[in-house]
């Protein structure tokens, strides 16, 4: 028999109605990518080579950023494209596995993880919110007496601790808009999470990015959600926000069981 | 590739999916959900993403981000399953280093004229600094240079 050349690639479990992957769609290795049918569940794959996907050459790979790039987008290009026909819930980017009767077995597995997960998505929408401020902006006026008779020295701390105040101001304002808006907008959602801000070199921004979002929504509250954004985007001048979406629901698929793990 | 976020007034939003719907923004929205979202199976082909140095590499994406997060009460981190293992303690340190050198530098400003900032340091405490100051600005000049050749790196 001959050696297997290659390695399967998960991307999304969808309900067994789903019927084949969206034409044309290819995956992390340009290749077409397919559907595994299981017996309530089917999962999105792609068949990838063992010589760029084994463990070791995976790994080199994963070190370099521009080939991370590639297949993240990749990866997510799949699972948005099948989130327009279906519910999908999205795995982990590098899961991947040696034959379909591994991914059967997962299926299987995990069919309550599954399809709890699909419940809790059906009909929703994960929309992306972050908001940015001009620090600037946010600084009080400064107030600092112009009489002062002191000596330089003393002036210049003085200026100083005036400079250090405003900035701790400026930010404990920021951190209460944040927590308005993210008040907001989770009470229009049915799911709501805070990820990290984002590194400005990664995400290309200016100021500060104080709120980083996301929101699962009911479908047909879309529209008042994107509303709630413009009126805290018009309420609060010195807030920007911006809207990304619709996401499939990424932020919102994790078991509860593994997020409690976390604390521990 | 992406827009300036900061570029006025905000995006006109469309509510509707189909209107809605565009290419999304940015690499590190992508990334923060392939990579830190979605369910976990464990597969054939046991890649521990938490293992390898892209995560070093996120690491240095966020770090720059970290005091002012802490500042603004944002603490995340402290649930990031990413951060909260080993990797956590360099951030942790990495924190707590900056911030004593910021407390070292303001005492120094202070102490010359007495009253300002004297909730910053006391005497032995900026002996205490003195002594660590020299391995600290070491270090710290070490990870900004780090992050640096990462910077170098990772632009497209």
């Amino acid at each position: 028999m001959r050696a297997k050349t290659s390695a399967i690639w998960l991307y999304a479990v969808v309900p067994a109605a789903q019927r084949g992957a969206p034409a044309g769609l290819t995956g992390v290795a340009g290749e077409p990518v397919r559907l595994i049918t299981g017996e309530r569940l089917s999962v999105l794959v792609g068949d990838v080579p063992l010589s760029d996907f084994d463990h070791d050459p995976l790994r080199d790979h994963l070190e370099d950023l521009r080939w991370l790039e590639e297949a993240a987008r990749a990866h997510h290009r799949v699972i948005d494209a099948a989130a327009r026909s279906s519910d999908v819930v999205p795995l982990r980017f590098a899961t991947l596995y040696h034959d379909e009767a591994a991914v059967r077995a997962v299926l299987s597995e995990r069919l309550e993880d599954f399809t709890s997960a699909l419940q809790r998505i059906a009909g929703r929408t994960e929309w992306g919110v972050k908001a940015y401020v001009d620090p600037d902006m946010l600084a009080a006026p400064a107030d600092e007496p112009e009489s002062d008779q002191n000596t330089p020295g003393t002036a210049y701390l003085r200026r100083r601790r005036a400079q250090r105040q405003g900035q701790r101001d400026a930010r404990q304002r920021a951190a209460q808009r944040a927590e308005e808006i993210h008040t907001a907008l989770a009470d229009l959602a049915v799911g709501a999470l805070q990820h990290p801000p984002q590194d400005a070199r990664l995400a290309a921004y200016r100021g500060w990015m104080i709120l980083n979002g996301s929101y699962l929504v009911d479908d047909e509250r879309a529209q008042e959600f994107a509303a709630a954004v413009d009126s805290c985007d018009q309420r609060f001048p010195e807030v920007r926000l911006e809207l990304s979406g619709p996401w499939p629901a990424y932020s919102f698929t994790t078991e509860d069981r593994e997020r409690q793990g976390e604390q521990s | 590739m992406t827009q300036p976020a900061w570029s006025g007034t905000s995006r006109n939003i469309g509510a509707s999916r189909e209107v809605a719907r565009t290419e999304p923004a940015n690499l590190a929205d992508i990334l923060e959900r392939v990579l830190d979202k979605g369910i976990v199976i464990v597969g054939d082909i046991r890649i521990n993403l938490l293992d390898i140095e892209l995560l070093t590499i996120k690491i240095r994406l966020i770090v720059a981000s970290v005091d002012r997060a802490r500042e603004m009460g944002i603490d995340w981190w402290e649930h990031d399953p990413a951060l909260s293992s080993g990797q956590h303690d360099v951030l942790e340190e990495n924190r707590r280093l900056r911030q004593r050198i910021d407390e070292l530098q303001a005492g120094q400003h202070a102490h010359p004229d007495g009253e300002i900032e004297s909730g910053s340091a006391g005497q032995e405490e900026h002996r205490e600094h003195q002594e660590h100051q020299k391995s600290q600005e070491h270090q710290k000049k070490k990870l900004e240079r780090s992050s640096h050749e990462h910077h170098q790196d990772g632009s497209p």
